[in-house]
């Protein structure tokens, strides 16, 4: 039973940074219908630049929450940055290519991100700084709960707070409910579409340079290909939830997380890859739109 | 009487190859060549889905992993020729791992199908992924250690026997795209639901194309298997099959020729980039990859060739409508 419940938190853990990225990819297939396949690496991108950025300010000598405010706003600012690069120069030239040609493009960025990366940073593995101390904080008997459990699972929900506030309230978020519903009624409607899907892909991109620097914190091992598994189990975590859908997203992700860790706890762990697809075809070939998307009719 | 003419084209073109080959190059120049030819089919095989079809598939890789394993069970398990006809034993290995990874098409691609463009990708993907993942785990064909001892040599025969292989697939193929059958898969590519008012069974269309690519796959697979002698899952993943969309898009979706030029350039070029990995010391290789797929997806969208065939190479580019 303890251990169940001790299972049942790392899930939860493992599935708040994998809703953090679905919320990315679902973001950005709202508005473009594009699968970002560069993502993924966006979120490498994102850890490396909190390495980078932690140890050019020797944040390590202060660990704190500070330091850690800090990590994250270095990383969300990359990894915006990075996004708003691909989107400038790899898709908007493709804007009205086929969707193939599209899809292959990301294909390709994610690639370009991923061997580049090697190239600079180096493809051995490096120890993501240590901008937070862990520590037990509580426990009932075996169950012990961590700092940063509390701190992942905190984070992630300000996050998807914050997100959520964005996308409903302001106006802004309005227009990108506005572009995903329609493109071309949107650009009828005055809203600069360019400038909007921009913004959804800063945005997106920073929830992945968040979920980069939460996973730095609990499993403190980065490399340049340490977005590939991540960012396709996400991507299967959106697609599972209905992709476009942003509630969708973190349900996904929530359940993939808790899906995975129960796998490598009761059966095999050398299997937990195959899970995350084994449990995406399962869905596709029932609910083809996910848990919570909408089945849309195609219309000639 | 044509389809004859062909078969003997590409036997007389098998035979010079692999004469030329024996006599005249070293055994790395070989070896390249035989990765031609595998890559040919791969880049062929996939074209029918990807170009001709329009449906994306990115697990090319794992039919191939199923040839190339389901073969190299076979020939350690049984011969059914031996001495000077051990040679015979190939195209039936083939021809058994070709089916067996036509029939994981079949398993794969009767649910997949049904869905559209991106899902298609991302569940053929997801199968490559779990083909390797059970690869890895599996004993019986080593699992992650791999499997060594496949019989097979570099030599003449086997150069014919490769090369055979790839002239057939492309003659087949071509066959295919030029009868009523091809003709569905274009208007599938074309317009769905426009082939569906047509009265074509767009689901039957999209999954015969995808049991026939993994057939030539896995066939790749097998020669695959006897060319290195030993496998590994770790050949078998993500990027291998990026590197057949790679071909397929270099040379233009929806043209065979195209994708016979692109496996030979793909082939090639990571050979000719060898100098400029010694002289930086560091593997560009694939960062010059993928920026050719960026800027040639942004420039050239229809690769080299477009659509256009050896025989059409004059032609102007049709208007885009």
């Amino acid at each position: 039973m303890e251990e169940l419940v001790q299972h049942i938190i790392n899930g939860l853990n493992l599935g708040a940074i994998y809703a953090l990225i679905a919320l990315g990819y679902t973001m950005v297939y709202g508005v473009l219908q594009l699968i970002n396949f560069a993502h993924s690496d966006v979120y490498m991108v994102g850890a490396f630049a909190a390495y980078y950025g932690a140890m050019r300010f020797h944040l390590t000598d202060k660990p704190g929450w500070l330091s850690f405010a800090l990590t994250l706003v270095i990383s969300m600012v990359g990894c915006s940055v990075l996004g708003l690069c691909i989107e400038r120069f790899a898709y908007r030239p493709l804007r009205n290519a086929p969707k193939l040609n599209t899809l292959i493009t990301a294909i390709g960025v994610s690639l370009f991100l991923q061997f580049s990366g090697q190239v600079v940073f180096g493809a051995d593995p490096k120890l993501f700084p240590e901008v937070l101390h862990d520590e037990t904080l509580f426990s009932f008997g075996a169950i012990q709960i961590q700092l940063f459990d509390i701190t992942i699972i905190s984070v992630a929900v300000v996050a998807m707070l914050c997100l959520n506030w964005f996308i409903q309230k302001t106006k802004t978020g309005m227009a990108i409910r506005a572009v995903s519903f329609s493109f071309r009624s949107a650009t009828l409607m005055g809203i600069n579409v360019n400038s909007i899907i921009m913004v959804t892909f800063a945005v997106g991109s920073s929830l992945a340079g968040v979920g980069s620097v939460l996973v730095g914190l609990k499993y403190p091992k980065i490399d340049p290909l340490m977005g590939t598994l991540i960012g396709l189990k996400a991507f299967v975590a959106a697609v599972l939830g209905g992709i476009g859908n942003l509630p969708g997203a973190v349900a996904g992700g929530l359940l993939m997380g808790l899906c995975e860790e129960m796998v490598v706890a009761y059966l095999s762990s050398t299997y937990r890859d195959a899970l995350a697809f084994g449990l995406l075809i399962f869905i596709l070939l029932f609910r083809p739109s996910g848990l919570l998307g909408q089945t849309r009719v195609e219309k000639v | 009487m044509r389809s004859l003419l062909g078969w003997i084209l590409v036997a007389v073109v098998a035979l010079v190859v692999s004469v030329a080959a024996t006599v005249g190059l070293n055994p790395y120049l070989q070896q390249i060549l035989f990765y031609i030819a595998i890559n040919s089919m791969l880049a062929c095989s996939l074209n029918l889905v990807n170009g001709f079809c329009g449906q994306f598939s990115l697990g090319h890789a794992g039919f191939m992993a199923v040839g190339a394993y389901v073969s190299a069970l076979i020939s350690l398990n049984f011969h059914p020729f031996s001495g000077a006809l051990e040679i015979l034993n190939f195209p039936i290995y083939a021809l058994l791992a070709g089916l067996c990874a036509a029939a994981a098409g079949f398993l794969v691609g009767m649910p997949s199908l049904r869905l559209r463009g991106d899902y298609l990708a991302i569940v053929t993907l997801g199968f490559g992924e779990i083909i390797r993942v059970v690869l890895l785990n599996l004993e019986v064909v080593g699992g992650a250690r791999g499997l060594y001892g496949i019989p097979g040599t570099i030599d003449m025969a086997s150069c014919f026997h490769a090369f055979f292989w790839a002239g057939a697939t492309v003659l087949l193929l071509w066959r295919l795209i030029h009868s009523s059958y091809g003709r569905s898969f274009l208007s599938v590519r074309e317009d769905e639901i426009a082939a569906e008012c047509m009265g074509i069974d767009t689901t039957r269309t999209k999954v015969m194309a995808f049991v026939i690519s993994s057939f030539f796959a896995g066939a790749a697979g097998s020669i695959f298997a006897h060319t290195t002698n030993s496998l590994n899952p770790a050949s078998f993943q993500f990027v291998k099959s990026v590197d057949v969309v790679i071909m397929v898009v270099l040379g233009g979706m929806g043209s065979l020729t195209g994708s016979i030029i692109g496996a030979i350039l793909v082939t090639i070029l990571p050979e000719a980039l060898r100098p400029l990995h010694e002289l930086t010391g560091v593997d560009l290789r694939m960062v010059i990859y993928s920026l050719t797929l960026i800027l040639l997806m942004i420039l050239r969208p229809g690769g080299l060739l477009g659509s256009r065939e050896w025989n059409q190479l004059w032609r102007r580019r049709a208007a885009r409508s």
